[in-house]
């Protein structure tokens, strides 16, 4: 529903025009009408004509230029203009396309492939090695870091009203959900990341674990990623714990250590029978096993139960996204849209991952604690976990409780962005790269599409989120874990995404939103409900219609605005009778007006 | 009697309805001993039989649990009275005054299955004469399933159920009609009471007429067939170009007679025809402007193609358990694809956009045409008024549409939906009506605030057809409409029989359950609005171009001989299909609708002017409100669209009591202020149990009586991802390719 936020920020904000291209007048001169970042530099000028393969209105020519963070296109002649505005973060891959002798008409360019389900394609005039120059900076500026630059996080100038590195406290948010209680400590054993590399310095664990047996687990715990608390329920106590998979390995090793942890968790609220989400299918579990991992077997861990969760690893969920992007970009799959989509097994992974979700978060209404694991504990237990948390706890579905979220279970627990998405990396083919954060934010977006009151933050926030989740404009989804964080100094020396969202908030605000905390949401995990998310996977296609605003919501809106309205000129009635020369009987005209939900009738003629 | 429905209009049969109790002496006859174990009855309603204790399934859960109670077959319903007292369900806002929720109207039951064990059979009376089913299983058309053990019951009881009662209810359901028709003589005089602002029903000639005027349309009325002198198969009244003879009318009989369904704004209009365009150049001739016919048949699918889809399609939402659903689930998307359903609808929908491409666009008459002119053509035909004309969008709008296109354009309704269960009619069973409102909710959905009727409007429209007492639905056309309403009025002491019409809502649902009917998003054209469009719009054409006498002048008679095909090249005839279909031809085909469709999108939206659907994969879906609405699992408590909606009705409330609380200050200025006093006495007490939150998806069909629940969790999910392609190496792999680790 909405566009790509261009990475224009707070100064310029596009409204109403295309996805792909925004309609500004040729008033100006021919690039002047872009408003460049503070701490953004021009770094090319291309002044000789490009073509701009564009799929859906043809070739456009124009000129092109190149900044330390965007590549900016504008044609010259279609009216209305066709601007490209693409942050150089989300660009994936730059390739050059024909050659000095190719024929054809626009066959010698460059071919752009973004991580944000696009392609772009350029060509160039052949003469004079035209594209060398354009191809050079574009491959050295997308790709910083495998040029030793820094990203353009590090240059931005940006400032805002607020600071988002404030948003998220550890110790705050244990407060919040009622810990250090009697069952639950807080420890600082990670404080310089000894423990475990990639967790936080500040772990909550069972109180009568000590830090001398938190040390033995992890030695248990692939990368020492001990089970810890990442919520607890207010009433039954019930709490979602989340860690790695133990290294079981081929010969089925035990460790008494782990097993007395994790009854210490099941002990801490008088759960009957721990439960172990294992989010992996049951076969790679096995197979984890000769690589020294594994799973919980029964005969070890006998006031467990396991559950496996079929959840498939990231290379198949990297090949199921590009399969996606095969049928709908350029050009949405006509013939046979609905089996191709099914070929994707795109909704079928969202499918999983909710209802795995859903059967964590029935467990804890149930006044069951509960373990999640993977194999590493950074991918499909962060969506688990912090899916979950979104059914039972109301605060994560505000628009600052969605933020501490992220922060806490994704960011802080090392989901690694910077493998994942590949920052400024050129290695395109990497195998550490797949989309599960992509995937974890769809996820979410399925769940407000199911309950459009529940939240109170909006598609755009989720749309927004994703864009800089590429676009390397903020520090947030920088560097894999909390440690590289410190050293690279991110805190202090880039903006947080949070600045920008929290700084003009109400764009991102859900007008339907109904607070209603202690209510659990259960999605419908079943295909009849889950959809694409055309707004966002299609959004490059002008014939989807971009809405800024959902009919729905602008009618809202309409209603709101004439609601006040009305108030205002009955108060204002109100006082002209109320003045001396009016009726003594003034006292009874309707002094409550101001408190229009008493009003509230029945429907009876359309407005 | 039976006959004379099903046939379509035949001969007019024998009265019958004087050999049944009249509903006056049924209801003195019940009252004083009306059993506890007996649903309210209808006045000329019967039971026929009985069986009790049954154990009706509960829906929720597969667990074998259920309710005991009664189950008895009437001459209207399959009903099931629970032994277990009913609690009084205050939020039960949207009750079916004719039927409730454990009852079934004969006409809307599906298929009746056998359970034995652990087999389902399809019953037929063969079946049953050896074994009786310890259950059966119910599939309705409006897609509610019931399951209904007999172990319980007395053998007997239970055979003579199945026999007389459910088996036989075909022959039982004409009777019903007629009688429960009669009971509403007094509800029907809303067409009285609403005479300006009402549903135009188009069986007088003032509607037509002013349909005519309304679009400015030029053409002749025929009042020629108001006793259906002319043909049987045609309306009462109806419209043809101005050129149409005397002689025309009389040769032609109704086939091959462009009839005038609507008129652009530039003049043309739109027209079908039943068989082959004999009368094809009067059209032509009518507003000079060239004209486009369509054979609906090239390359639309037929009925039975329809049939066979819809059946394929109903079944993924006919669950008789939830292993089975789950099962489905995994293939939903493909299974939804080879059923077909949704293509069809994307054709209609495709198709009314080349024929409204034609009228708005190149301004030239079009002429659909097909060999009944009365099923895809009123298809396409209301759906291109819808696309065009806003005020078809309207509720009293689509109403009248309904009636203009459908009941006066002859569809066989009757025939359509083989509400008798007649085994020769059921060639001719087709959902050919529902595919049209499966049409309107893909636009509705696209567009929501182009409408002033709501989502549930349409689903509760789609249930109405089988509702056997409606006179919208119970026939073939208008002759047979009135050859069986004559014949069975008894000349004596009631006058004629009185059907009621599907518009006077009041006789299914009081007014409260109406307020669900509109569409809390429709933003009514403001005054100002309006008169900005007339100024911009371009004067007619017609009245720019001719003086209106240039082509009155009537054709030669014996013009339309046999050389229509003659005439068709010189008039420059032009086929939209054959350009449609040939995408090598001069005009490209698709590539012109999408050009057109993308003209229209790339301007901002009107709501109140022309609409288009988007025919893109993920923009046709499906209605999930009326094939979703009755499957517990997959209701979402506390969300779906009505969790929004109900919030802006309850605004709209609000902003609408400020206004007239505005409005009467206005009032009271002058004359003290007691108008505000009265305000606060006036209050609606009930705010309409809306209350968003605890509204579930299946709104306001199912009301959650159960907060707490437990969720649905998929089953057998993983088998699909692991047979697939998809688990080849790549499922196998590390994450992150990590060494194994050591441990001391």
């Amino acid at each position: 529903m909405y566009f790509l936020m261009d990475g224009c920020g707070p100064l310029n904000h596009r409204v109403g025009s295309g996805p792909w291209a925004s309609r500004e007048s040729l008033k100006m001169g021919p690039l002047a009408d872009v408003t460049l970042l503070p701490g953004e530099e021009r770094v090319i000028e291309h002044d000789k004509d490009i073509i701009y393969m564009c799929p859906f209105n043809g070739a456009l020519k124009g000129k092109v230029f190149i900044t330390n963070y965007r590549l900016y296109f504008k044609s010259a002649d279609a009216d209305p203009a066709v601007t490209l505005n693409v942050p150089l973060g989300v660009i994936g891959r730059v390739e050059k396309m024909g050659g000095a002798s190719s024929r054809g008409e626009n066959s010698y360019g460059l071919d752009i492939t973004c991580k944000d389900m696009r392609n772009l394609r350029f060509a160039l005039k052949q003469e004079g090695h035209s594209r060398r120059d354009i191809f050079d900076i574009l491959f050295r500026y997308a790709f910083p870091v495998s040029h030793g630059l820094p990203v353009f996080a590090y240059l931005s100038q940006e400032k805002y009203e607020e600071n988002g590195w404030n948003v998220f406290k550890p110790m705050e948010e244990f407060r919040r959900q009622g810990l250090p209680n009697e069952k639950w400590r807080i420890t600082f054993v990670n404080e310089t990341y000894e423990l475990c590399d990639t967790y936080p310095t500040i772990l909550a664990v069972p109180f009568r674990s000590s830090d001398e047996d938190l040390r033995k687990v992890s030695a248990f715990r692939s990368r020492g990623r001990i089970p810890v608390l990442s919520w607890i329920h207010r009433e039954n106590q019930a709490v979602i714990c989340r860690c790695s998979q133990p290294l079981v390995g081929m010969s089925g090793k035990r460790n008494k250590d782990d097993e007395r942890y994790l009854d210490l968790i099941r002990e801490a609220n008088g759960t009957a029978k721990l439960t172990i989400y294992d989010a992996r299918p049951s076969v790679n579990a096995v197979a984890n096993k000769a690589t020294g991992g594994g799973y919980e077997g029964d005969d070890a861990y006998q006031n467990a139960e396991l559950v496996f969760l079929d959840i498939h690893n990231i290379h198949v969920m990297r090949e199921s996204l590009k399969k996606l992007k095969d049928i709908v970009y350029p050009n949405v799959e006509e013939s046979h849209w609905l089996s191709s989509l099914e070929s994707t097994h795109w909704l079928e992974h969202i499918k999983l991952v909710i209802s795995g979700a859903i059967q964590v978060a029935d467990k804890i209404s149930g006044g069951n604690s509960v373990v999640v694991h993977c194999s590493d504990g950074w991918d499909r237990t962060a969506q688990l976990t912090s899916l979950a948390m979104l059914m039972l706890d109301g605060h994560y579905r505000t628009l600052r409780g969605f933020q501490v979220l992220l922060e806490k279970e994704w960011i802080s627990f090392g989901h690694k962005f910077a493998s994942r998405i590949g920052h400024g990396d050129k290695n395109h083919a990497d195998q550490d790269r797949s989309p599960i954060f992509v995937q974890f934010i769809d996820c979410v977006w399925q769940m407000t599409k199911q309950f459009p009151t529940a939240f109170e933050f909006n598609e755009r926030l989720l749309v927004t989120i994703l864009d800089h989740l590429f676009s390397c404009r903020f520090g947030t989804f920088l560097y894999n874990c909390e440690s590289a964080r410190d050293t690279n100094e991110v805190r202090s020396k880039t903006v947080s995404l949070w600045s920008l969202v929290n700084s003009e908030a109400s764009s991102y605000q859900n007008p339907f939103y109904t607070p209603e905390c202690s209510r659990v949401l259960y999605p419908v995990a079943s295909m009849r409900h889950l959809e694409l998310w055309v707004t966002y996977y299609i959004r490059w296609n002008p014939r989807i219609r971009q809405q800024q605003q959902s009919p729905v919501e602008q009618r809202y809106m309409e209603l709101l605005a004439l609601r006040d309205e009305y108030l205002k000129k009955l108060e204002e009635l109100q006082l002209t009778d109320s003045s001396p020369n009016s009726s003594h009987l003034s006292n009874s005209s309707t002094p409550n007006a101001a408190s229009p939900t008493q009003h509230i009738t029945h429907l009876h003629t359309p407005f | 009697m039976l006959s004379s429905l099903g046939s379509g209009g035949g001969k007019t049969a024998k009265p019958s309805f004087v050999s049944y109790v009249t509903p006056e002496e049924i209801k003195s006859e019940k009252e004083p001993y009306k059993k506890e174990n007996q649903p309210d009855l209808l006045p000329g309603e019967v039971v026929f039989c009985s069986a009790c204790p049954v154990l009706k399934y509960s829906q929720d859960d597969m667990s074998q649990r259920g309710v005991f109670g009664t189950l008895l077959c009437t001459n209207f319903r399959v009903s099931f009275v629970s032994d277990e007292v009913q609690v009084e369900e205050t939020c039960k806002l949207f009750k079916n005054k004719l039927y409730g929720e454990n009852d079934i109207p004969l006409a809307c039951v599906d298929n009746i299955y056998g359970g034995y064990e652990d087999k389902k059979k399809l019953i037929t009376g063969g079946l049953l004469k050896n074994k009786y089913p310890s259950k059966i299983i119910v599939h309705c058309k409006d897609l509610r399933v019931f399951q209904f053990s007999l172990t319980y019951s007395k053998e007997e009881d239970a055979k003579k159920l199945c026999f007389t009662g459910v088996l036989d209810h075909n022959n039982v359901v004409m009777k019903t009609y007629l009688r429960s028709s009669s009971i509403d003589n007094n509800a029907v005089c809303f067409v009285e009471m609403q005479r300006k602002e009402r549903t135009m029903l188009f069986d007088c000639l003032e509607d037509w007429t002013q349909d005519m005027k309304r679009t400015k349309g030029n053409c002749r009325l025929v009042t020629e067939n108001s006793s259906f002198e002319l043909s049987q198969k045609l309306p009462q009244f109806f419209i043809v170009p101005l050129n149409v003879t005397d002689e025309d009318l009389v040769k032609f009989q109704g086939n091959g007679l462009p009839m005038w369904c609507w008129s652009h704004h530039s003049g043309c209009a739109l027209f079908k025809t039943a068989s082959l365009p004999l009368m094809l150049t009067a059209v032509a001739h009518n507003h000079l402007y060239s004209v486009k016919t369509e054979d609906l048949s090239d390359t639309l699918p037929t009925i039975q193609d329809i049939q066979l889809s819809y059946n394929k399609f109903k079944q993924f939402f006919l669950i008789d358990n939830t292993t089975e659903f789950w099962m489905s689930d995994m293939k939903w998307f493909s299974s939804l694809e080879n059923c077909g359903w949704l293509d069809m609808i994307r054709q209609c929908l495709l198709k009314a956009v080349e024929v409204v491409e034609c009228l708005e666009k190149e301004n030239t008459n079009v002429l659909i045409m097909e060999e009944s002119g009365s099923d895809l053509c009123c298809v396409i035909s209301s759906l291109v008024q819808l696309m065009l004309d806003p005020h078809y969008r309207t509720l009293l709008g689509f109403q009248s549409l309904v009636q203009k296109e459908w009941v006066a354009g002859g569809h066989a309704f009757l025939d359509r939906s083989n509400q008798l269960h007649l085994k020769e009619k059921v060639e001719s069973q087709s959902p050919v009506f529902l595919l049209f409102l499966e049409c309107v909710w893909q636009l509705h959905q696209q567009h929501g605030p182009a409408f002033q009727f709501s989502e549930t409007y349409l689903t509760v429209l789609s249930d109405s057809v089988h509702v056997p007492v409606f006179a919208t639905f119970l026939f073939n056309n208008d002759s047979h409409r009135a050859n069986v309403l004559r014949a069975e009025s008894p000349s004596s002491q009631r006058g004629p029989l009185n059907c009621p019409s599907v518009w006077d809502w009041s006789v299914q649902f009081d007014c409260r359950a109406q307020d669900l009917f509109t569409n809390p998003l429709y933003a009514q054209k403001t005054k100002q609005d309006r008169s900005q469009r007339k100024s911009h719009r371009p004067k007619h054409q017609r009245q720019l171009s001719l003086p209106s006498s240039a082509f009155k002048t009537p054709t030669k008679k014996g013009f339309f001989k046999d050389e229509a095909d003659s005439l068709k090249k010189i008039l420059g005839v032009k086929r939209i299909s054959r350009w449609m279909l040939s995408p090598s031809s001069d005009f490209p085909p698709m590539s012109s609708i999408k050009e057109f469709y993308e003209t229209w999108q790339a301007k901002p939206l009107d709501y109140h002017g022309m609409l288009l659907p988007c025919l893109d994969g993920p923009s046709i879906r499906v209605w999930m409100q009326r094939y979703l609405r009755w499957i517990h699992d997959v209701q979402i408590l506390g969300g779906g669209p009505v969790a929004v909606l109900s919030k802006v009705s309850e605004l709209l409330a609000e902003v609408q009591e400020l206004r007239s609380e505005l409005d009467r200050h206005a009032r009271t200025v002058t004359s003290n202020h007691r108008g505000a006093i009265r305000t606060r006495a006036k209050t609606a007490p009930e705010n309409l149990a809306r209350s968003s939150v605890r509204l579930s998806s299946s709104f306001p069909f199912v009301t959650s009586r159960n907060w707490s629940f437990k969720p649905a969790i998929p089953t057998s999910m993983l088998q699909s991802l692991m047979m697939s392609e998809v688990a080849g190496d790549l499922a196998s792999r590390e994450d992150d390719g990590s060494e194994p680790e050591t441990v001391v």
